[in-house]
């Protein structure tokens, strides 16, 4: 790693300070910046750790019933303290990474990457989540912009993320088991004005919503109404773990499988 | 440089790190606790497994920094007071769950952690548990068998295989 300055702030506003520097990059869990800065892929001048900063951590349930989950809060967390309130969110939490990188790894930072195999982003998505930063309020549909690309400005931090709870919600990941991100993961959430899927790990893109599905489990809820769909191929990822067919094949499977789980 | 303390194993520590100085370059470089191993150095093998408050992280994935003011647990303060093995350990020794044991130190850590959470794991869930702790000697079926049997649980249903 190149030589840097940390610096712990203990409130949102002393971190936007500290961000505001040439060069500052925030940290949240560093799951995965660390081992960023290990390859010299990254080199700040300056690491804002988020984790101290207590009003940012946490699990609440807000007056309109949507489950806020604080920026700097640890997917363990996440998958204790949602489980009541939001169990297909919770679920989710509870699969990424393994249980080390759980008790590191932080929703906004994970948010604030896009990788484009990460499992919170087809949350926020399929549940048309509200990302609260430290200016402003980012509807998950304007927010993700493509790979590692969001609609974050230099120095934004995401304090909170706001789900609104489904009547019923799935998430399958079929694994890539080196990894353990999703090859694809796909996250279904019935909501009394329709149904929303999000595909991750699929496009070349980053995560996606599968409009062709929504539209006709909104009308059937049921695994098969999607048996005439067909995922295009086109503009799927191509790596050694899969071809860009596969991939379009797991997004059709993995759907199908998530409506016959959701609850 | 930036002035850390935290207590490790009980003890009170303190020491002056860079901001890249890793947890696991502190425990090893300066307190000279070199049973947290780094197998990997990039977050995959979980040798270098250690409790932060309690939850188990990749100390080579946090800065020491990070761990200011914190409670650290690392493989030397496993043991009991009297020097014995714990029972963690002891399940280990009794049922061959290290071959070269680089692992180890990472293994019972994690095993630890895991049985603080559910003390009666089934065999599926010490698995799951386990899919961040890397053991290139492959020696993955006693491992989850020690574990068993330091939850108190019979293995003999776990088959050798």
């Amino acid at each position: 790693m190149y030589a840097f300055d940390i610096e712990r702030p203990s409130t949102i506003a002393d971190a936007v300070t500290a961000l505001q520097g040439e060069d500052a990059q925030a940290l949240g869990g560093g799951q995965t910046l660390i081992p960023t800065l290990k390859q010299r892929l990254a080199a700040p001048s300056k690491l804002v750790s988020l984790s101290g900063i207590g009003e940012m951590q946490g699990v609440c349930v807000g007056d309109d019933g949507a489950v806020c989950i604080g920026g700097a809060t640890t997917h363990a967390t996440v998958s204790r303290e949602a489980a009541a309130h939001y169990p297909g969110l919770a679920a989710l939490a509870s699969h990424i990474g393994d249980p080390a990188v759980r008790n590191r790894g932080t929703i906004g930072g994970s948010l604030a990457n896009n990788d484009p195999a990460a499992c919170y982003p087809a949350a926020a998505l399929a549940s048309g989540a509200t990302i609260v930063t430290n200016n402003r309020e980012i509807a998950a549909d304007d927010y993700f912009q493509g790979m590692f690309s969001t609609a974050l400005d230099e120095g934004e931090v995401i304090t909170e993320v706001r789900f609104p709870v489904p009547q019923a919600a799935n998430y399958q990941k079929f694994l890539q088991p080196a990894s353990r991100f999703a090859l694809v993961g796909v996250f279904v959430a019935k909501y009394a004005d329709g149904v929303r899927v999000a595909v991750t790990g699929a496009s070349e893109n980053g995560v996606f919503r599968w409009a062709e599905a929504e539209a006709a489990l909104s009308a059937d809820f049921s695994a098969s109404t999607l048996d005439g769909l067909n995922m295009d191929a086109d503009g799927m990822i191509a790596d050694l773990h899969g071809s860009s067919a596969y991939r379009a094949h797991l997004v059709k499977v993995n759907t199908k499988r998530a409506v016959d789980a959701a609850s | 440089m930036a002035s850390v303390s935290m207590t490790v194993n009980g003890r009170e520590v303190s020491g002056d790190v860079e901001g890249r100085t890793l947890l696991s370059s502190f425990l090893r470089d300066d307190l000279r606790l070199t049973g947290t191993h780094v197998g990997c150095d990039t977050s995959q093998c979980g040798a270098c497994v250690v409790h932060v408050n309690g939850a188990a992280v990749k100390a080579c994935t946090m800065f020491a920094v990070e761990a200011d003011g914190a409670e650290v647990a690392t493989i030397e303060g496993e043991a009991n007071a009297d020097g014995s093995l714990s029972v963690i350990q002891q399940a280990f020794q009794d049922h061959h769950g290290l071959q070269c044991g680089f692992c180890t130190p990472g293994m019972v850590m994690s095993a630890a952690a895991l049985l603080k959470e559910n003390p009666t794991p089934t065999e599926a869930e010490i698995r799951e548990y386990l899919e961040g702790n890397i053991c290139r000697c492959t020696g993955y079926h006693n491992i989850v068998k020690a574990i068993m049997a330091a939850s108190g649980q019979d293995v003999a249903a776990i088959a050798a295989e």
